[in-house]
């Protein structure tokens, strides 16, 4: 029932969301320079077929009835249609979405694997050696820019080594397992392809370090500070004088509390991975929406762009509200309230 | 003669703070017996709850040193004990319950899971047998409807409550010794009543022995059998209650009598102790108190007062005492 009204408020929210998002692409999308109706027409183009162009993109309309059709349309799942690639705006993201998110979860996946363990290590041997370990990579991974860490990975695993691919998310030549969610790792699962998921797999090993390695610092230092302050609690100092091992005090009563503010770090982190993947997607040629975007942008492909904003905006609000509802999954303070 | 469950004998102990450290214990000398109640007084920084702190060795180690003493506890020389035998003492043989029951408890956890996990990690019974037994020391503890408590989380509960269940976890493997460090403190005076009864009436059961913290004289008049007056790092003043309250020897303790709202004529105003307590980084030479003492003279300042039991567990560390003895 107490879920069933934050999914409400939730959805109620994405709606002022989708329509705050699509008020400001749209405007954007008139503010800045460039008539996309002379960019489709052509170079060449005569004045009359620009106009033309113009009405058949319905550009020559008023404003509001422009913005009320491109709202119905975002509601109806219409993106427009890419000035680019030709095609629906709508049907491209679905093609490159999956692979975003595919990166963005195994960077997170990384990120909280590795960055758990150490947070709790750091806190618990607070100011030993491994703390001041944890914390200086903590603040290179926050500090260290993606696209360079991506270029010296490449130069590094692939250039002199060899052992790992230097780009793309699958070896061109193996035969593509048949698309159920879009998530090469899972899809070459499902199809029992081993060869197809080695090799999505050794692509994948790359693009996530590098985005994984910004939200690894992220991860570390707020398990360590949550870590910090529950070990201080007074029911930790209970534990002890009941008897309960360093150890169970450690994991199974400070930790389990630390992570409950740390969803939401996560949460946040998964949306910032999902635009983070921008630039680190151009450098491992991965075909995601951040590669697409990029093209797109450089192309004044304005629908494509406002699509990609409206999409990303609405897969946070998404990712917020599953935090949400985690909280109230995992903390009871927190369901009684609601 | 009753067995002697703890014996802290001469403890001394120093906290290592930016440049130096601090003697927040000096030479601490106490016992407790079996079956005893037994109170710890002192203003706040006396040293009451770092040293019973470390009865049960509960100081995390690397944030004290220990300059002399020894602390024993059923036979078992606790400073030399490694950390696994010291959990499994912790909770079994000697409990411990706080001064603030609001926070005591896991937040995220419900209060049978909490129970049933000490129970089960200090005895062999299994889930059901547990559960009957956390139901048993919560009925104990006046809580009627104990089964529902189990699938409660604690911040649905009121302090009393979660005081009264910290207390039957307690007692869930009837310890030798408990110590209590101002379990009342946090609650209002109606349920400090009658925490404190039930307190009494389980120990009573189980022949426990309590070692109880405290600033309250009024409620450590009425609950223990024998005192320990703390100043500033050492116990000044000892004996059973009825004498130390009544005929106190040591100026620390008469003072702190006098300061009681009790002593004061209505209409009058309210006394206290001049001065505050001294520094722990920078105590006097001699005697702590002699600072805020009206009758200090000359020895006090020279060196600390002996402190020395008579046959009748009765002492106090003041030079006055000395000087009465002699005369």
């Amino acid at each position: 029932m107490q879920y069933l009204n934050v999914i409400r408020k939730r959805l109620l929210f994405l709606a002022l969301v989708v329509v705050g998002v699509s008020m400001i692409t749209f405007a954007i999308s008139h503010l800045i320079p460039g008539d996309p109706a002379m960019l489709v027409a052509g170079d060449r183009a005569t004045p009359e077929i620009v106009e033309r162009v113009r009405e058949d993109m319905g550009l020559n309309k008023p404003l509001p009835e422009q913005y009320w059709i491109y709202l119905k349309g975002i509601l109806s799942g219409d993106l427009g249609t890419s000035l680019r690639t030709r095609r629906p705006v709508a049907e491209d993201l679905k093609l490159y979405f999956p692979a975003t998110m595919e990166l963005a979860l195994v960077a997170l996946m990384l990120a909280t694997a590795v960055g758990v363990p150490l947070g709790v290590a750091s806190a618990v041997w607070r100011d030993k050696p491994i703390d001041h370990l944890v914390r200086a990579l903590a603040v290179t991974g926050i500090s260290t820019p993606a696209f360079w860490l991506g270029l010296l990975l490449i130069v590094l695993f692939y250039g002199d080594l060899g052992i790992l691919p230097g780009g793309g998310r699958i070896n061109p030549d193996i035969p593509r397992p048949p698309t159920i969610t879009g998530f090469l790792l899972i899809d070459s699962l499902l199809a029992g392809d081993m060869t197809a998921f080695t090799s999505a797999l050794r692509h994948i090993i790359l693009p996530a370090l590098t985005l994984g390695f910004v939200h690894l610092g992220v991860v570390a230092r707020q398990i360590r500070s949550a870590m910090l302050e529950e070990l201080q609690q007074d029911y930790v100092r209970t534990a002890r004088a009941n008897g309960l091992s360093r150890r169970s005090v450690i994991f199974r009563e400070a930790l389990p509390n630390a992570l409950i503010p740390s969803v939401t770090v996560m949460g946040l982190a998964l949306g910032d991975l999902l635009y983070g993947a921008v630039l680190t997607e151009t450098v491992f040629a991965w075909p995601g929406m951040g590669a697409y975007v990029v093209n797109s942008i450089q192309a004044l492909d304005f629908p494509a762009v406002m699509g990609f904003t409206v999409v990303v905006s609405f897969a946070y609000v998404l990712v917020n509200l599953a935090v949400d509802l985690l909280y109230m999954v995992i903390d009871p303070r927190i369901r009684s309230v609601n | 003669m009753r067995k002697t469950v703890l014996d802290i004998d001469n403890l001394s102990l120093e906290f290592p703070v930016y440049k130096g450290t601090v003697s927040a214990v000096n030479r601490v000398s106490l016992h407790v017996q079996e079956g005893e109640i037994v109170g710890i007084v002192g203003e706040s920084g006396s040293a009451k709850s770092v040293t019973a702190m470390t009865a049960m060795r509960l100081l995390p180690s690397e944030s004290f040193r220990i300059r002399s003493g020894r602390i024993t506890l059923l036979g078992q020389d606790m400073l030399a004990l490694s950390e696994q035998k010291l959990a499994s003492m912790r909770g079994r043989d000697v409990a411990m319950i706080f001064q603030e029951p609001l926070t005591a408890l896991n937040p995220t956890k419900k209060v049978g899971a909490q129970m049933l996990g000490v129970i089960r990690l200090h005895t062999k019974l299994s889930e059901r047998e547990a559960r009957l037994h956390a139901i048993k020391l919560l009925t104990d503890m006046r809580i009627n409807d104990a089964e529902e408590i189990l699938e409660r989380y604690p911040f649905e509960l009121s302090g009393g409550m979660r005081q009264r269940i910290l207390i039957g976890l307690a007692f869930a493997c009837s310890p030798k010794l408990l110590i209590a460090d101002e379990p009342t403190t946090a609650l209002d005076v109606t349920v400090q009543k009658q925490v404190l009864q039930l307190l009494r009436q389980k120990a009573r059961e189980l022949n426990t022995a309590i070692l109880f913290i405290s600033h309250d004289l009024a409620v450590v008049s009425q609950f223990c059998d024998r005192l320990y007056v703390m100043y500033a790092g050492s116990v000044v003043e000892t004996g059973p209650t009825r004498e130390v309250l009544g005929a106190p020897k040591h100026p620390y303790t008469q003072a702190l009598i006098r300061a009681l709202p009790e002593s004061a004529a209505p209409g009058q105003p309210l006394r206290s102790i001049r001065g505050v307590v001294p520094n722990l980084t920078d105590m006097p030479t001699g005697c702590a108190f002699r600072e805020r003492c009206d009758s200090a003279f000359e020895a006090c300042s020279a060196i600390p007062p002996l402190f020395s039991l008579d046959e009748d567990n009765r002492a106090s560390a003041c030079w006055l005492c000395e000087k009465e003895h002699a005369a």
